[in-house]
């Protein structure tokens, strides 16, 4: 008879989502009750529901606490340096075209010290997905404030309490030019995978931001309770206002949290304004990587074709 | 690794009249690169517009990056995307690549980055030409490693040695860098560009085995490991942390060791193999003067003044400065009764140069501020002070 399976070993083999996990690199390095850990299960969901060839998506992140995301999913990734995850991603996509290219990375690592390159890709409509894991801190480093902590927050490096302005990261966003901007709490992880879906669907610069909890540093500092408490004042203050304006939708210490699809707009995206470009400036001759702009068009359309078909 | 011959539609062949900065862009189209990421800056600027303008016409995309930290990232992820990459700049941006290069050199991420170097420090004359960036380029980024740098003397020269970067860079998954500067950047000179199948380049040695068996990292050998590309089912990882042979973080002293002598070892030990120098003079000289770009083409006035002064008096080009050929220095050295190593900058290679003489010869630096070219006349001085 075989020995029953230890609590490990299923974990090992039964979770649901081994396939997009490196399974080998378990157990994780997140601190219990961290809201990353959603966000992975939720990106993983949204994969799994995805008509998309796995082979075909990629991964980039930062560094931080959110930054070891690239390292712990089963696809081609790259962990980079702080703050030019997007930048990767950007060289990535456009030097193979194919490729879904998906950037996980942290508040401090995207609007702080990577904020150039946030607004350029939002500007440039470049096809990739981000999505930003904001808990108001920097979390790798030890609960620093960063341009999402709320004004009045206590954070190691404004220990009397925050007096900088904060970001609105989808008001950033849309002002930049992104063409899709959510917004959700970790709390509501089914809307991070619709979420998510779509923004795999968009093409252009697709902008997640999920409000999540750092129990270990900026809960603790601020006196917020543990993972639960977090869950419950995103439960108790949250809001949803799809289509809201980004004008309006500002988060301030515990204050209530507007979330939803806040952006869904057509656009073409950096490499469709290239191609439709030079195919009418220089004609046929054009041939990126090789393909002339209809050959590669044809080829995107029998690709989704068999895609919808063995759905 | 494969020798293919060039893609013919990145090969403008025949004769032209054409500055340093073109001639880097066109070795870049003939080796093959098809993704350049870049931001402008003074002298170096050329190079981005020749490409941008090239580019649509051969197949390839040009981006104008944010700045200079984008454009290296995204180097980063073109390479791995499949693509050979290249990117150009001068000081401040060059300073602004550091981290970055860092992350290609710990990712071993074949790249080529062209620093057209001008006169610092900080914004410094911007306009005007300078070697100071030859120690940064070693060292610039935090921590121990090796890359290989080339320092072209010519128009022609930068054609060539672009397409030679571009096959060490494959070979040994490094980002190699010209070293060029605002003088051989800007200047005009006869440019012959070869028929595409005469040009051997080499492509990527891709990895065709098992999945399965797939490592991003080989750290037994002197030569690194096959790659792959995203989306070629692989599901590679890499990052900049000390990592193992998949390429999973691993935060052990020993590894770093291993991974440390293995970004190491790959240079070190195949100096013969990577470094080229053009030697004239050397069977009588009792001076050898070792110079490196546009330096050496002002060091040849002095040798050959010396010479008709009835000095013996020899030439070391250096065509790559790092790797530094230590040996065949240090083989000079104990013929010689000296070394001469003018440079435009305070005196940055004739450190090393002095460290391998080991006292086996005078050693003579000959400095320049920058801005401009040294007055061959202070060469001849040196090489007069170092046959006595
Ligand atoms: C150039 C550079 N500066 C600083 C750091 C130190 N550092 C590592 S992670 C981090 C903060 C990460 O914060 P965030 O992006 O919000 O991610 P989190 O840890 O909160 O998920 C910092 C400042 C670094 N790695 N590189
Ligand atoms: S320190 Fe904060 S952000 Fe980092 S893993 Fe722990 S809870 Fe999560
Ligand atoms: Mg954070």
């Amino acid at each position: 008879m075989n020995a029953p399976m230890t609590d490990e070993e299923r974990f090992r083999k039964e979770n649901p989502m081994s396939e997009f996990l490196r399974m080998e690199r378990m157990p994780h390095i997140w601190c219990p009750g961290c809201g990353i850990g959603t966000v992975v299960n939720s990106f993983a969901e949204a994969l799994k529901k995805s008509d998309l060839d796995m082979d075909k998506v990629a991964v980039v992140s930062g560094i931080g606490c959110t930054g070891r995301v690239a390292g712990y999913m089963k696809f081609d990734s790259l962990h980079t340096t702080h703050g030019r995850a997007i930048p990767v991603a950007t060289g990535l996509k456009l030097a193979n075209p194919d490729m879904k290219v998906v950037v996980v990375s942290g508040d401090g690592d995207l609007t702080g010290i990577g904020g150039n390159h946030f607004i350029h890709a939002a500007r440039r409509n470049m096809d990739i997905t981000v999505i930003c894991v904001n808990n108001f801190t920097y979390g790798m480093t030890g609960g620093q404030v960063t341009p999402t902590t709320p004004t009045k927050a206590n954070a190691s490096t404004t220990p009397y309490g925050n007096y900088e302005y904060p970001f609105s990261l989808p008001f950033l966003a849309d002002a930049c030019g992104a063409t899709y901007v959510a917004r959700w709490t970790s709390l509501h992880a089914r809307n991070i995978t619709n979420s998510i879906s779509e923004a795999l669907k968009h093409k252009g610069f697709s902008f997640i931001e999920v409000i999540t909890p750092c129990t270990t540093l900026y809960a603790r500092r601020n006196r917020l309770g543990d993972g639960l408490d977090a869950l419950q004042y995103y439960h108790d203050d949250s809001e949803i206002v799809h289509g809201a304006d980004t004008r309006e939708v500002d988060i301030e210490f515990q204050s209530k949290i507007k979330m939803g699809t806040f952006v869904h707009r057509e656009k073409p995206t950096y490499l469709e304004a290239v191609n439709t470009h030079y195919a009418n400036v220089i004609g046929d001759e054009y041939q990126l990587y090789g393909k002339t702009t209809p050959e590669r068009e044809a080829e995107k359309k029998a690709q989704e074709q068999a895609n919808q078909g063995s759905k | 690794m494969r020798k293919v011959a060039a893609d013919p539609k990145g090969v403008d062949s025949g004769s032209h009249f054409m500055d340093g900065d073109h001639a880097l862009a066109e070795g870049a189209l003939a080796a093959g690169c098809r993704f350049f990421a870049g931001y402008p800056i003074t002298p170096s600027t050329e190079v981005a517009e020749r490409f941008a303008e090239r580019c649509p016409h051969v197949g390839g995309l040009f981006i104008q990056m944010e700045d200079e930290i984008a454009s290296i990232a995204a180097l980063i992820g073109g390479a791995w995307g499949g693509q050979k990459v290249m990117t150009v700049t001068s000081g401040p941006g060059f300073s602004l690549m550091m981290e970055n290069i860092g992350l290609a050199v710990m990712t071993e991420t074949p790249m080529v980055i062209c620093n057209v170097q001008r006169c610092g420090p900080s914004t410094g004359l911007p306009t005007l030409t300078a070697q100071q960036d030859m120690m940064q380029v070693r060292w610039g980024s935090q921590g121990d490693y090796r890359i290989i740098a080339l320092s072209p003397d010519s128009p022609q020269e930068c054609f060539d040695l672009a397409i030679e970067a571009f096959n060490l860079s494959e070979t040994y998954r490094v980002p190699v860098f010209i070293m060029t500067d605002e003088t051989v950047g800007h200047m005009h000179e006869k440019v012959v560009v070869p028929p595409a199948e005469q040009i051997e380049v080499l492509d990527r040695n891709w990895y065709t085995g098992p999945k399965e068996d797939y490592r991003p990292y080989d750290f037994t050998g002197n030569l690194p490991a096959p790659m792959v590309k995203a989306g070629d089912g692989y599901r590679f990882h890499t990052t900049g942390l000390t990592h193992d042979e998949r390429g999973y973080p691993a935060g052990s002293v020993e590894v770093h060791k291993k991974l440390l002598d293995h970004l190491i070892g790959k240079i070190d030990n195949n100096v013969d193999k990577i470094s080229k120098t053009e030697d004239s003079g050397l069977g009588d000289a009792e001076v050898v003067v070792i110079s490196y770009g546009i330096t050496s083409r002002i060091a040849a006035k002095a040798i050959a003044d010396g010479r008709k002064a009835g000095i013996k008096v020899g030439a070391m080009r250096l065509i790559t400065v790092w790797p530094l050929c230590e040996n065949r220095i240090r083989e000079i050295a104990s013929k010689v009764k000296g070394i001469v190593v003018p440079e435009i900058n305070m005196g940055q290679v004739v450190l090393e140069v002095e460290r391998v003489v080991g006292g086996r010869c005078k050693v003579i630096s000959v400095p320049h501020a920058g801005g401009a070219v040294h007055d061959p006349e202070v060469i001849l001085d040196a090489i007069k002070e170092a046959v006595k």
